[in-house]
């Protein structure tokens, strides 16, 4: 129950509707166990005596029962609805706010699908519980209390004789639960292994095709496939075992009572209408028992499900504002960076080497910082720590004289933008990707921003121009497209810092170079820094560093960089050895020493 | 509502009932028509008639045994009876074990069919079906929408009829056993189908808008995690939650709705029922009064009466799910409806092994049909020859590469190897002998090793590793925690870009393609990198036909020919030297503008 607990704070403040949900059934549930009663009295006290005058009251009195039944059923599903959903909806706001504030680090190793269904089918199980589960758990358990009571007070004997299936019943329930569970757990192993090998092969499809590997993919489907359908029969035997012999067993009590009960009728110690009342009442009882079963796995099902979002809930936000952080004044950030001998580990890696050993980095106003490296060398953390995605682990970082941990995180964000690695747009048209950081941005200002970054042509080409709809569940564009998009979004901020992470990859050249001469004259004091596998890219940069695990091998700028031997000269060489010959200069000689 | 985020719905709104339809589903349950026929059978002699017979008993148990007319009790007789029913809850018990079993089985087998079905369809599938739909909507119709109809299969097909028949044998026995009281309580039976018929629809209306919004939220949040970066780079975080805020308000005022509307169908139910019960009371202690009718037959009437609604709800449930699964169905149609683009002719060969002669004759195609994407190209290209293709973005190199490995069909002209017509030969033998490394290989879940044999599921492991050494992944291989068993999920997330790549050269290398293309697959990746692979190109190139398609002009300045392209059309073609020679040419002024960029 520490689960339960641990989510009081969602549903406690709606107790009302829990209680109006449990008292609900539990009427409804009395009531109808007053049915069997009338049936007594009119067979024992009007059919057999042959005496109808209460007859006409007698059935308005069923009626008006079956009514408040009807009315409490309705308080029940009415009020259980409501908990839940209003259980369900602060759980997701919770969930989704607390997506939004964890930290990167949290997002490296954290799933998508497995987010996914947090805060979908556990959320789910949680809302189905708490409104409806809890309060027929708790019915089953009333209804054994009043209709063996009410049995006794008809005839005691034959309750207890009736009693002894109780714990037979509990006791196959509970081995359903036993069996059923596990059975349930490889269903939704099966499942999401038959997704992955759909959702690999159609994002694949390209690769798929090209190696003429359908026959393989159907293959791989095929296992998923039958993995499925035999966890399902697996699902069914247990059923089959189950359903019948609990069924047969609440039947067998039945028998029982009629037989014995039949022969007190006979032996007058016992009336009809006693008996069809006793058997009515029996039948009330067991018909729920069966799903004991059910409710006890609805139960464990939504106690994990509830663990899982705690879990979630709790993750602690390692990235957040300090006390009395400090809030920027926009227009007076001039966007001077200092890296002060950064080190830096990244969290959940702590026995790989250092991202970033003892960085240190000067990018005044107006300076463009360039950033060259392989793989792993660290350059791209070095824009992450500055977005304070994640916190250094030594040394420290500053904007205008200010360390960023001492700024508040929001305002500290807003004076930078990045163009990262890999394009992300979102599910909607153009124009609010574009405008993703500045929801008020002005026409005029979104299609300046898409023409600095090349973007507005082939926008305009398309059928909905600026309305079109792009994303994963859009319209699909070229890499270079989306980067341009992406590009646009960071120049339409006017940030004080501007960083590309190989944000241009995917354009030709001469596009990327107007972007750059774009670039320049957005940019003029301001701090951009580019990390670009390109020379082109870096050519212009007022410091050019270039990155091997994490700690920095050379720096200064181009002209200096292509005099010493090393990663940058190399790249240059290799990215130039198809100069013409009558523009071949200085370098031609350095050429021919590398090979 | 802002329009920050928009969601186009994959949810059909309810049509009129396709019958149609509706027939073709079921020709999947056709090969198992002789299960579906013992199971009803089964079902409804030892099932249903079970439970229509215990009534009975009781009541003969009570007429003749407990309480008879002319007071002669029968302690044997109320043996006799509670014997039968005893046997026949026995029978009752293996009758439900053999149903769910049995109708299980042949639901699985159905919803297995047609899945595979599907997917097989859509395998065959060109480019031009998978360009126009996003990957979601696919995965959706693959497993969603086929599992909405496993329900359908499983218990709605077999449950149909069996309802249909208690219904049929409960009307009778009512009308048997009391004939008027059986006529009166009928009474009931219209309005009791007119109020749960316009109620049901009611409700139905209401989940489907709640069905709608709740699809809408999912594609936010799994979007909104996939593109959370990018949100807190922006500082869009309170934003993004007002957003989620108001959406998940609106969803659970329509959740809310429909929910307060369905929870009224089961009092409603009760309280319709109430009348008949009325009914029952009053009119069947007049028959019993007047002696029409014995006490037995009444307790067997309430019995009766009350399994009688119990087929009808189920019957008007299973109408809404089968509307609900009709739309599934109908999605699923339309993709099995659809024609691949690329189809193989009847008489299609296997093309023979390559020695990787390519030619394009007068080739012209189109993307869309009023924009053409490639004109008049003609290309002779000799086995072992390496070719480049130069151009703009958009100038139609990519399509080169589509048509030879016949991902789409020329609209003009014809596209050879080895002097055989592409659309003459089976397409697996084809592309099974042309390599490709895209700009974004895809990575699938699974091992380092498995990745890189997924062209050559049979290649052993010191094949694997010998195609690794070559292209220079090793190393970075052996690093990982598990070297060649690392296990790598979400379209290798944990490898970096460059990594990525290194792996679709290993995996390239080791299918070892007669004609090898490289869609500017160096463009993401960095210099370090860059230079690595540089060095394994000489060993992936040799003795194959290659194509390689780059902006980077540094990497094709050794082809033995290089072809420049410019919106579609071939403007020049040589090699370096030549290329170079030409004053004004297109490739000559790519090269100096990398210059001019470098030095402007």
């Amino acid at each position: 129950m520490d689960v339960f607990r641990g989510l009081k704070s969602f549903f406690w403040q709606d107790k009302g509707f829990l209680l109006g949900s449990v008292l609900g059934l539990a009427t409804a549930t009395a009531l109808g166990l007053v049915y069997p009663m009338l049936l007594k009295v009119l067979i024992d006290d009007m059919i057999i005596p042959g005496e109808y005058e209460g007859l006409l009251g007698l059935a308005l009195l069923a009626v008006g029962i079956v009514m408040l039944k009807a009315g409490c059923q309705y308080v029940h599903g009415f009020s259980g609805g409501r908990l839940g959903n209003r259980l369900a909806s602060r759980l997701r706001n919770a969930s989704y706010e607390k997506l939004q504030v964890l930290p990167f680090s949290f997002y490296d190793s954290a799933r998508t699908g497995d987010l996914m269904s947090r805060l979908t089918a556990d959320i789910e199980g949680i809302r189905n519980f708490i409104g409806f589960g809890l309060a027929q758990l708790m019915n089953t358990g009333f209804l054994i209390l009043f209709g063996f009571t009410m049995m006794a007070i008809i005839d005691w004997p034959l309750m207890l004789m009736t009693l002894v299936i109780i714990p037979v019943l509990a006791y196959i329930a509970i081995r359903f639960e036993f069996h059923i569970h596990p059975v349930f757990r490889s269903i939704r192993a099966a499942v999401s292994r038959l997704t992955v090998s759909v959702q690999e092969n159609i994002m694949g499809v390209r690769t798929v095709k090209s190696f003429a590997s359908e026959p393989h993919e159907m293959k791989k489907f095929r296992g998923g496939n039958e993995n499925y359908r035999d966890n399902h029969l697996a699902l069914a035997a247990v059923w089959a075992k189950y359903f019948p012999i609990i069924e047969f067993i609440a039947n067998l009590s039945v028998v029982l009572l009629l037989l014995v009960g039949g022969f007190r009728v006979i032996n007058k110690t016992l009336t009809l209408g006693e008996l069809v009342s006793l058997n009515g009442m029996l039948g009330m009882i067991v018909a729920p028992l069966w799903t004991l079963g059910f409710q006890i796995n609805n139960y464990t099902q939504s106690k994990a499900a509830g663990e899982r979002l705690l879990e979630l809930l709790n993750q602690p936000v390692t990235i957040r504002n300090a006390d009395r952080a400090l809030r920027l004044q926009d227009e007076a950030v001039q966007g001077h960076i200092h890296f002060e001998d950064v080190s830096f580990r990244y969290p959940n890696h702590e026995e790989q080497p250092s991202a970033l050993l003892g960085f240190n980095l000067d990018a005044p106003p107006g300076s463009v910082i360039g950033l060259l490296g392989g793989t792993g060398s660290g350059k791209s953390t070095v824009v992450q720590l500055m977005l304070r995605a994640y916190d250094v682990g030594e040394g420290s970082i500053t904007l205008d004289g200010v360390d960023i941990r001492h700024i508040e995180l929001e305002s500290l964000r807003r004076q930078m933008a990045i163009v990262f690695q890999e394009t992300f747009l979102f599910s909607t048209t153009i124009r609010e990707n574009i405008a993703y950081g500045q929801a008020d941005a002005s026409e005029e200002s979104i299609i300046e921003a898409a023409k600095l970054a090349q973007a507005h042509d082939f926008i305009m080409e398309l059928p909905q121009g600026y309305d079109t709809i792009v994303g994963e569940r859009g319209m699909g564009l070229s890499g270079g497209q989306k980067q341009r998009i992406a590009i646009a979004r960071a120049l339409l901020l006017r940030p004080k810092v501007l960083m590309l992470d190989d944000a241009t990859s995917a354009l030709d050249m001469e596009t990327e170079h107007v972007i750059q001469q774009s670039l320049r004259k957005v940019m003029a004091g301001r701090t951009t820094f580019i990390i670009a596998h390109r020379i082109s890219s870096l050519r212009h940069a007022d410091e050019i560093i270039v990155l091997d695990r994490g700690r920095i091998v050379q720096r200064g700028k181009h002209e200096q960089l292509i005099r010493q031997p090393g990663l940058y000269r190399e790249t240059y060489q290799t990215q130039y050895a198809d100069r013409p010959d009558e523009l071949e200069s200085a370098s031609a000689g350095e050429r021919r020493v590398s090979g | 509502m802002s329009r920050q985020f928009q969601y186009q719905d994959d949810v059909l709104i309810e049509k009129n009932f396709n019958w149609k339809q509706m027939a073709r589903l079921f020709t999947y349950v056709k090969p198992y028509r002789g299960d579906v026929a013992r199971v009803v059978f089964v079902m409804t002699v030892f099932g249903m008639l079970t439970k229509l017979a215990i009534p009975f008993l009781i009541s003969m148990a009570i007429d003749k045994a407990i309480k008879p007319a002319d007071g002669q009790t029968s302690g044997g007789l109320l043996c006799l009876f509670m014997g039968i029913m005893l046997a026949m809850y026995a029978l009752r018990w293996w009758a439900q074990h053999y149903t769910i079993r049995q109708t299980n089985s042949i639901g699985q087998k159905v919803i297995f069919d047609l899945r595979t079905a599907l997917f097989k369809h859509i395998q065959g599938l060109s480019f031009r079906f998978f360009d126009k739909r996003p990957a979601g909507s696919v995965l959706v119709r693959v497993t969603n929408d086929v599992n909405s109809l496993q329900d359908l299969f499983t218990n709605g097909v077999v449950n149909s009829v069996i309802d249909i028949a208690q219904l049929a044998g409960i009307i009778i026995i009512l009308l048997a056993l009391q004939f008027k009281l059986g006529l009166a309580v009928m009474i009931t039976v219209p309005l009791m189908f007119i109020v749960s018929s316009s109620l049901r629809k009611r409700i139905r209306f209401a989940w489907q808008t709640v069905r709608i919004k709740q699809s809408r939220i999912n594609s936010h949040l799994n979007e909104s995690i996939q593109g959370i970066r990018v949100t807190q780079a922006f500082a869009q975080e309170k934003e993004n939650i007002g957003f989620f805020d108001r959406m998940n308000l609106s969803n659970i005022r329509s959740w809310n709705f429909a929910s307060a509307l369905n929870q009224l169908f089961g009092p409603v139910i009760e309280i319709t029922s109430a009348v008949g019960t009325l009914i029952l009371l009053l009119y069947g202690s007049h028959l019993i009064q007047s002696e029409q009718m014995t006490v037995g037959v009444l307790v067997a009437f309430i019995t009766y009466v009350s399994y009688f609604w119990e087929p009808i709800t189920r019957l008007g449930q299973m109408y809404s799910q089968l509307l609900i699964s009709m739309s599934s169905a109908e999605r699923i149609f339309e993709y099995l409806d659809e024609k691949p683009a690329v189809g193989e002719k009847p008489d299609a060969v296997d093309l023979p092994e390559v020695r990787g002669h390519v030619r394009f004759e007068d080739v012209e195609f189109g993307y869309e049909s009023d924009r053409p994407a490639l004109r008049g190209i003609n290309l002779d290209i000799k086995p072992g020859m390496t070719v480049a293709l130069v151009g703009h973005t958009g100038s139609g190199k990519s399509t080169i590469v589509n048509l030879l490995c016949r991902f789409y069909d020329t609209v003009k002209g014809r596209v050879l190897i080895d002097g055989v017509d592409v659309r003459d030969v089976k397409l697996e033998s084809l592309r099974s002998q042309i390599g490709i490394v895209l700009q974004d290989t895809f990575i699938f879940s699974g091992t380092i090793r498995d990745n890189i044999r997924y062209g050559r599921p049979d290649a052993t492991d010191a094949e694997v590793e010998a195609a690794a050494r070559a292209v220079r992944a090793h190393d970075f291989i052996s690093n990982l925690p598990d070297g060649y068993d690392t296990e790598v999920q979400e379209r290798g997330s944990t490898l970096s870009m460059g990594q990525r790549q290194l792996l679709s050269f290993a995996r390239a290398l080791l299918a070892d393609p007669r004609v090898l293309i490289l869609d500017e697959a160096t463009a993401s990746i960095d210099t370090e990198t860059e230079l690595r692979i540089q060095e394994a190109l000489g060993t992936l190139l040799a003795d194959r036909t290659s194509f390689i398609v780059a902006h980077r002009l540094s990497t094709i300045r050794h082809a033995d020919l290089i072809v420049v392209l410019d919106h579609g059309v071939i403007v020049e073609q040589g090699n370096h030297e030549q290329l170079m020679r030409l004053k004004d040419g297109h490739y000559r002024g790519l090269i100096e503008a990398q210059y001019r960029f470098l030095s402007a």
